[in-house]
């Protein structure tokens, strides 16, 4: 048997690796997309945890986190569109224009 | 309460500030929206204080025509109404209070009135009272009295000044502080009125502020009172610490008592006393402090015969009157009061000898004999000196009266080089102020005569005094009357030396200003029959009247004795009557020799006045210059205190508080370019700053779980 | 078997993860996105979670990675505009966070105790639909506004003019 803990450590994997990804990717797009892993991750956690303890709550909420990220995706994608046409830069370094 | 109209007190210091929010609103309401509607028209017959002229809002009201340039609104007949209004008011309420006190027993006469609970903060109680004693009582009618006398006086005087209603209301509120001062129960709620009169000198005196010099005036006055002040203060302090109290009754009523038990030791009652004969030179214009008072003659003449002659000024003297049982323990104290006081009166008498300013002349005149009012203190005569105080208010305020007359007929002019001859056109100045000015000289029958010998008499015998005081006092009698006189011949005497487009109009007073200056005289010449001694067959009604008020305190003290029996002929030190009347007779001939010598300088050998000016040009030019006080007191005092603020400025403020100012700033400005760094802009910083608050939260909880 | 296809599968969705993270084009990390997504979803078959599974696949591979290559096709970035990856010191701090974060989640989650056994059968159609439609109807309903607010979003922000 798999035990609840390695589904805990591999969403924690998941997690940090889109934490990763956030905290050291220029690229926007590559930015959005380690987001959704990051949601992947807790998903993952959500699911197995509500599995082995009998909970449909887990599943609900994996499913609220699913809708989320395709609206986040959704709205973040439009964003980047609008951005792209004004600065013609996908670097997030580049948009600091809100530091003052 | 079976007090009757004594119930009604407190209607006499309320009364003139009832005027001042009366007139108050009339100054607010319609005379300021009229006077700046008219500031910016070019007006005829302008601003008094426009003509840089001297002391004279009505520099073209003299002439007969200027006055139909001045529209009259209705409000200011309706000031001219309520201000003396309320002043004679309160008069007859004071004289009403006065009488009924009198009707009562002489142990008896010391009515406390409580108003309202004022001050509560720990141990420290002060109600807000006002007591009225034979000595109040005294204050407050000469108060009221002439007060009422200079309010008509004024309503003449300042017709035609603009800012009509705006004088009045200083003048009442003046009043109102004054009868505040000399009717407290307590030391701070006189001090209340101390303070006050002292605010409302200033605002009189730089009345018309947009002269340069009278705006300085009131500023040096303001100034050189408040170092008075800080010792009124001290004292106080001092007092509550002592006695656990500041009303009169109850410090004066514990002065024996603490005596014995040791507590109230010389050292400390000199303590207290010199620190409030400190506050007295202020206000009393006493050397050192005296700078103030001459150049206070910027203000109106009324304000100076009023404020600067006949009550204000006064006021220190009252305050160590009233303090007489805590003086009377300090000998030391006793003998500056004296000394300062027998200085002051030689002193400032030799400057009026040269001055030419006729209110000059007036203003050394009154800080000499403001001197001798703190000479008769010095020695315990405090009977003698109030009484001078009396006398002095009325034929002093009827000099200054006078002068204002005189001034106002020779439109504004007040070098008495360009006077002389007044006499056929201003009559009854004239008679009015030569008779006061016989009584400033002692002559034998008027006011000044018998209060000024009392002193004389006071400063030879009592135990406090010595023949030197008594020799500098005759010596200053005898160069009062030389320079009252030298004032009445160059004045009133001789050819006139008019500008002669100026004596065109020279004209008598109008009645508002005749009337009060007639009162004046009668009482400068009467005044002093309440006070004539027992060895010239006199009852001195004055001097038993108040009696309780200082013989009880003086008989505590261990001094006292003494001092209370100095008192008249029922002294336990008796002196020969002979000698009584020689030194009356000494001190007559004396002033009659100043007088004489006043008539031969001035009226036989006009030219001799300029060769004794010729012959020793260095004394005269340092009487002249008043000593160069002004001078001496500009180096040594104000000179380091400007040096010595900026240097504070430049080191200490500049320097430190900057310093730490700017420092506190470029600390903030540092940290900020520092902790700026965090909010670069930048989404990976935010992120990175987010993650490292998640790895510590995880890590805190990973923590807590551990340990559990 | 369960563990065999757990550890299998858990290692293409790391691995498809690094991949993600660590592209240079966008396009790439795409498509190891959606491997990832895949492995995910047949974590979620694991624990008997088989509506879950195939929202993410049908949701995620299906509608916001294709979003994702749309765009990136759309927007068409020059290889030369690509933004250039540096290391700076907060990156570097940042990959350590990370791992420090992972750590910590891995020591704590073996804390938990949990009844470990088969799976319930919490992620079937019927669990999932049950507890939506009845627990959870306001979530739901206040779901369905957040998207349609997402949708009326991204169209106001895409348009030509803002």
């Amino acid at each position: 048997m798999i035990e609840p803990s390695a589904y805990l450590l591999l969403s924690a994997i998941l997690f940090g690796i889109g934490v990763v990804g956030v905290v050291t990717r220029k690229n926007v797009l590559i930015i959005l997309m380690s987001v959704e892993l990051m949601l992947n991750g807790v998903n993952v956690a959500f699911v197995a945890v509500g599995s082995f303890l009998g909970d449909a709550a887990g599943g609900v909420f994996a499913f609220m986190v699913m809708t989320v990220a395709a609206a986040e995706a959704a709205v973040g994608l439009a964003l980047l569109i609008a951005l792209y046409r004004l600065k013609e830069t996908i670097d997030i370094t580049e948009l600091k224009v809100l530091k003052w | 309460m079976v007090n009757g109209i004594l119930d009604y007190l407190w209607l006499v210091p309320a009364l003139p500030l009832l005027g001042v929010v009366l007139n108050g609103a009339i100054a607010l309401f319609a005379e300021r929206p009229l006077l700046l509607k008219e500031a910016g028209l070019p007006l005829a017959g302008g601003h008094g204080a426009a003509h840089g002229s001297h002391d004279d809002a009505h520099g073209t009201s003299s002439h007969g025509s200027a006055h139909g340039h001045h529209e009259s609104p209705a409000y200011r007949k309706l000031v001219a109404l309520i201000a003396p209004g309320v002043v004679g008011a309160a008069f007859v309420v004071a004289l009403l209070c006065v009488l009924s006190l009198a009707s009562r027993p002489a142990d008896g006469r010391t009515f406390v009135q409580i108003l309202f609970p004022w001050i509560q903060a720990g141990s420290l109680l002060v109600p807000a009272g006002l007591q009225l004693d034979p000595l109040s009582s005294v204050m407050a009618l000469v108060v009221t009295g002439v007060g009422f006398l200079i309010h008509v006086y004024s309503v003449g005087y300042m017709s035609h000044e603009r800012a009509f209603a705006r004088y009045f209301v200083y003048l009442n509120l003046f009043m109102f502080a004054m009868l505040t001062l000399v009717l407290a129960n307590n030391y701070l709620l006189m001090f209340v009125g101390w303070e006050g009169v002292g605010l409302c000198s200033y605002l009189l005196i730089g009345f018309w502020y947009e002269k340069q010099s009278a705006s300085d005036a009131g500023k040096k006055a303001f100034v050189a009172n408040r170092i008075g002040d800080f010792g009124v203060l001290l004292a106080m302090f001092l007092v509550f610490w002592t006695f656990g109290s500041l009303s009169y009754t109850e410090v004066f009523a514990k002065v024996p008592l603490l005596r014995e038990s040791g507590v109230l030791t010389t050292g400390l009652a000199t303590a207290i006393t010199l620190l409030l004969f400190l506050g007295a030179t202020g206000k009393s214009a006493q050397i050192p402090l005296y700078v103030w008072l001459p150049d206070a003659m910027e203000g109106p003449t009324p304000v100076s015969a009023l404020i600067h002659a006949a009550t204000m000024v006064t006021a220190g003297v009252y305050m160590v009157a009233r303090s007489s049982a805590l003086f009377l323990l300090a000998p030391d104290t006793m003998m500056v009061v004296a000394v300062i006081g027998a200085i002051t009166a030689i002193f400032s008498a030799t400057i009026g000898i040269c001055q030419t300013d006729i209110k000059r002349v007036l203003a050394y005149s009154t800080v000499s004999q403001l001197g001798y009012m703190f000479l008769a203190c010095g020695v315990g005569a405090f009977t003698a000196g109030i009484f001078h105080l009396v006398t002095h208010a009325f034929f002093k305020a009827l000099l200054f009266l006078g002068s204002g007359s005189v001034i106002h007929a020779l439109s504004g002019e007040q070098d008495m080089r360009k006077m002389g001859g007044l006499r056929k056109y201003v009559p009854v100045t004239f008679f009015t102020m030569f008779a006061a000015t016989l009584a400033i000289a002692g002559i034998p029958g008027l006011s000044g005569f018998f209060s000024k010998d009392e002193i004389l008499w006071q400063a030879f015998s009592s135990p406090h005094g010595s023949p030197v005081l008594w020799g500098v006092a005759a010596a200053a009698a005898g160069i009062t009357a030389f320079y009252m006189f030298r004032l009445v011949f160059l004045t009133f005497f001789g050819d006139s030396r008019m500008d002669p487009e100026v004596e065109k109009h020279a004209h008598e007073s109008p009645w508002t200003m005749t009337v009060p200056l007639s009162i004046l005289a009668v009482l400068s010449v009467a005044g002093g029959w309440v006070g004539i001694p027992a060895v010239l067959g006199g009852s001195n009604f004055f001097e038993h009247w108040l009696a309780p008020v200082f013989h009880p305190v003086a008989a505590a003290g261990a001094h006292g004795a003494a001092a209370a029996g100095a008192h008249g002929a029922q002294g336990a030190v008796h002196h020969p009557v002979v000698l009584e009347i020689g030194l009356m007779a000494l001190s007559v001939a004396i002033a009659l020799c100043g007088i004489g010598l006043a008539y031969f300088l001035y009226r036989v050998r006009t030219g001799k006045p300029d060769e004794i000016a010729a012959r020793w040009p260095n004394l005269y030019d340092v009487v002249y210059h008043k000593y160069y006080i002004d001078e001496f007191y500009e180096w040594a005092v104000i000179r380091r205190i400007v040096n010595f603020s900026t240097g504070l400025w430049q080191m200490f403020d500049a320097l430190f508080i900057d310093g730490i100012v700017n420092g506190a700033a470029a600390l903030v400005r540092a940290a900020g370019e520092r902790v700026r760094r965090l909010q670069g802009g930048v989404v990976g910083g935010y992120a990175f700053s987010l993650l490292a608050g998640a790895v510590l939260l995880v890590g805190y909880i990973l923590y807590r779980s551990v340990v559990q | 078997m369960e563990p065999v296809l757990f550890i299998l599968f858990g290692a293409i969705a790391v691995c498809g993860a690094i991949m993600v993270v660590t592209r240079k084009h966008p396009m790439a990390s795409a498509l190891y996105l959606i491997l990832t997504l895949f492995a995910v979803a047949a974590l979620f078959v694991l624990r008997q979670a088989h509506f879950l599974a195939a929202v993410q696949v049908i949701v995620y591979a299906g509608a916001v990675v294709v979003l994702f290559v749309f765009v990136i096709m759309l927007i068409n970035v020059p290889e030369n505009r690509m933004p250039v990856e540096r290391v700076t010191t907060v990156r570097f701090l940042g990959v350590i966070a990370a791992g420090l974060f992972i750590l910590e989640s891995a020591v704590l989650a073996r804390r938990f105790s949990m009844p470990k056994g088969p799976a319930a059968e919490v992620g079937t159609v019927e669990a999932v639909g049950r507890a939506l439609f009845t627990d959870y109807l306001l979530a739901f309903e206040v779901t369905s506004v957040l998207l349609l607010s997402a949708v009326i979003g991204a169209i106001a922000l895409a348009k030509k003019k803002i």
